[in-house]
């Protein structure tokens, strides 16, 4: 075990969208023990922040955890500048407990924008355990879809939508599940990732039809280890740590409301703080 | 010819209005003639009271002969054969229950000044010594230390000294626990716990940073892997809440988040990405040096009015009196016999005030502190933008969970023989707050020197 010579290197760099990048990082003792519904957390240098990111694929044999990030503060656009060969300061996991599918027959995975990324692997880890995968991704628009080959090959059903319409369906994720549930599809369960608000929306529509959802939730956090209690989120009534005791949870018991008034503690700073990461990239172009 | 004088010298230390503006050490440390002239006042008693008080038995009065002489290398000598951290302990150990209560020269008058004494070696012996510690001939047996706080790097100083090859497993991306995340660097400079971890790793030890023990290898794991022998130091890291409405409002930290921000992340420093909220009235509640310190860092970080908020009175607040001291010297207002009832939010969820009630002290209750009881219609409104939870920790269950066969008690406490550290799994030992619950430095440095010893002896017993 030589733990001594991990450098977290990016093996593989590749652009999803205009805001969205793939990385595959080199970390053989995570990439062995990580599974779906997991995460990370990493900092791209020394002054960096620690930023929690869901584990979007592993590959045990090559030793790589796969992470897909969305370009939307000063931390990520720093990653985004990483290339291929370059190192990461810290990579650290897995952390989170893995999402629950085992003895689930028929489940429509719901995703969201870069939710997506984490909706996958457990649309793929669903397929192999031989269960019936209905998927819904929804963007914002063509531009922005990511992994649709991915969700269509695990998928024994597949629906794209889109915002304006500009590719699959247009609507809304939860257009597309209202159909499928009208149509008489019964599910064991609705797994459903991506903005906070789409997957309150979401869990307003399977409440109605008693459905069991799944969300994950993606907080701001320091350590994920526990030690911080900035992932905190309300779910039946009690205090939870998104870190330690999720990051799934049952989309009935969450209180969203008050997880997105939390997620926005900083959002002066980060605005702040991504302009001039922004324009110190600009000035480097320069 | 001893020096007779009932007083300490007093610490040279920056004024209260400039210090609560910067995060530079407040104590500035004795000078030779200081550290000479004090060590003089030791009479070198028989009975030598102060080594008993001391939980890792520091031969005190050896060291105190030889800063007499002049000596400061030889005096440090000296205290590096009992502690691994003599720099950290000289400034945040409680001495005034420790060492220096067990003082004769306190009988009449104040004790000498040991921590001073300790704390001036110890940085004596870092600006001046250039020698890297020797190395003990290797034994090839491997023992991990999870968690790199006082107990594990203890723990790990002692067994390396002893030849043991010696892997130490941190979870965050920086070794030193709660020396770096929890305790401010006002109060112990972040360089000192470096250099004291610089100094272990000339040792030989290992620190392997950004390793979640439990999640990226388990303690299983650990002894197949071909660790002898495990000792975890995992600390008492789960925040409390005292389960108020309002309390998940923006702007309600657990003392650990907001010092692991400031101290451990940096964020008052500009060039940090770490963000933090720069509150202009903050409340902190609770009593402890946990309390003082995450109240202390507010005000350097530029709030106008900062409290403690406090259920009994002064003489209960668990914090040490010097710690106190200092706080109310930087302007930090003791809002005493008061307790939280609900935290208050404007419309964007940001905290607006805190609800608290007066109390007042009953009977003693289990502690042996008088329990504070409610006054029934006391209720006032404290204007506060952010109110810091300072009401303790308990240890994280995480390996508790995944280890099996690892008793704890129902509060999370890893059970453990108090003369050994060995838990109810062979070849498993542990200590510090991951034991105890959340108590001092030193006592966590005193469990993982009785760890290590009782570690060497099992490995000495047990075939290679």
């Amino acid at each position: 075990m030589e733990v001594n010579e991990i450098m977290y290197r990016i093996a593989k760099k590749q652009k999803l969208n205009a805001t969205v990048t793939l990385m595959e990082i080199e970390a053989p003792l995570i990439a062995k023990k990580a599974e779906p519904g997991q995460f990370i957390i990493l900092r791209v240098n020394e002054e960096g922040e620690r930023i929690p990111l869901t584990v979007a694929d592993f590959d045990r044999e090559r030793g790589t955890v796969t992470i897909i990030f969305q370009i939307v503060g000063a931390t990520t656009e720093k990653l985004n500048h990483l290339e291929e060969g370059d190192c990461l300061q810290d990579f650290v996991g897995p952390l989170g407990t893995p999402s629950h599918v085992e003895g689930l027959r028929k489940v429509a995975v719901v995703g969201g924008g870069v939710g997506c990324a984490i909706a996958y692997p457990i649309a793929k880890k669903l397929h192999q355990l031989g269960a019936e995968v209905h998927s819904i991704v929804g963007f914002r628009n063509e531009e922005l879809v990511i992994l649709e080959e991915q969700f269509r090959e695990v998928s024994d059903r597949f629906v794209l939508m889109t915002d304006d319409g500009s590719c699959g369906e247009k609507g809304l994720v939860t257009n597309a599940l209202q159909k499928l549930i009208d149509a008489g599809e019964q599910y064991d369960e609705v797994i459903a990732i991506g903005p906070l608000i789409m997957m309150k929306f979401v869990v307003r529509l399977t409440k109605q039809y008693n459905i069991k959802t799944v969300v994950s939730m993606n907080p701001i956090m320091i350590d994920g280890t526990g030690m911080c209690g900035g992932c905190r989120l309300t779910v039946g009534g009690k205090t939870k740590f998104a870190c330690v005791d999720g990051p799934d949870f049952d989309g009935f018991e969450v209180d969203f409301d008050e997880a997105m008034a939390r997620s926005s503690i900083y959002k002066p700073f980060e605005r702040h703080a991504y302009e001039e990461a922004c324009h110190l990239f600009e000035k480097e172009v320069r | 010819m001893p020096n007779m004088s009932l007083k300490k010298n007093e610490m040279p230390s920056q004024e209260p209005n400039v210090r609560n503006k910067n995060f530079s050490e407040v104590a500035l440390g004795y000078t030779a003639e200081q550290a000479v002239d004090e060590a003089n006042r030791c009479l070198n008693c028989k009975n030598r009271p102060c080594v008993g008080g001391c939980p890792v038995n520091i031969a005190i009065p050896d060291f105190i002969q030889e800063v007499q002489k002049g000596n400061f290398e030889e005096a440090y000598q000296i205290i590096a054969k009992s502690s691994s951290l003599p720099a950290v302990c000289g400034r945040v150990c409680p001495q005034e229950s420790q060492c220096e209560a067990k003082c004769v020269r306190g009988i009449k008058g104040e004790p000498v000044a040991i921590g001073r004494l300790e704390r001036f070696v110890a940085d004596w012996h870092n600006d001046h010594s250039k020698e890297a510690p020797k190395r003990p001939a290797p034994l090839g047996r491997r023992v991990a230390i999870v968690g790199s706080g006082p107990s594990g790097l203890t723990c790990a100083g002692d067994l390396a000294k002893l030849g043991y090859d010696v892997t130490v497993f941190e979870a965050l991306h920086t070794a030193g626990g709660v020396l770096v995340y929890g305790i401010p660097e006002f109060r112990l400079p972040k360089a000192i716990v470096q250099k004291e971890i610089d100094t272990l790793k000339e040792l030989g030890v290992k620190v392997e940073t950004n390793m979640v023990i439990g999640r990226v290898l388990s303690v299983d794991e650990l002894l197949e892997d071909g660790f002898e022998a495990v000792f975890i130091g995992s600390g008492a890291g789960l925040p409390r809440f005292m389960n108020i409405p309002g309390e998940n409002l923006k702007g309600v930290y657990s003392a650990n988040e907001f010092l692991t921000r400031v101290n451990l992340m940096k964020s008052y420093r500009d060039n940090s990405d770490t963000p933090i909220q720069h509150a202009k009235k903050v409340a902190v509640v609770g009593g402890g040096n946990v309390a003082m310190d995450a109240a202390r860092c507010a005000k350097r970080l530029g709030a106008e009015e900062v409290s403690i908020v406090y259920r009994r009175s002064e003489k209960e607040l668990p914090a040490r009196a010097e710690e106190v001291e200092h706080a109310k010297e930087e302007g930090i207002v003791f809002r005493l016999l008061h307790n939280p009832t609900k935290i208050l939010g404007n419309e964007e969820g940001f905290v607006s005030g805190m609800e608290c009630v007066e109390m007042e002290l009953g009977e003693p209750d289990a502690s042996g502190r008088r329990r504070p009881v409610e006054k029934a219609g006391s209720e006032s409104i404290l204007e506060a933008d952010c109110v810091i939870m300072a009401i303790g920790t308990s240890p994280n269950p995480l390996i508790k969970t995944t280890t099996e066969g690892l008793e704890t008690q129902k509060w999370g406490g890893i059970i453990v023989e108090e003369e050994t550290g060995l838990t109810s799994r062979p070849a498993v030992y542990a200590g510090g707050d991951a034991v105890t619950g959340a108590a001092t430095v030193i006592l966590a440095m005193g469990a993982g020197k009785t760890a290590a010893s009782a570690i060497h002896e099992y490995l000495q017993k047990k075939e290679k």
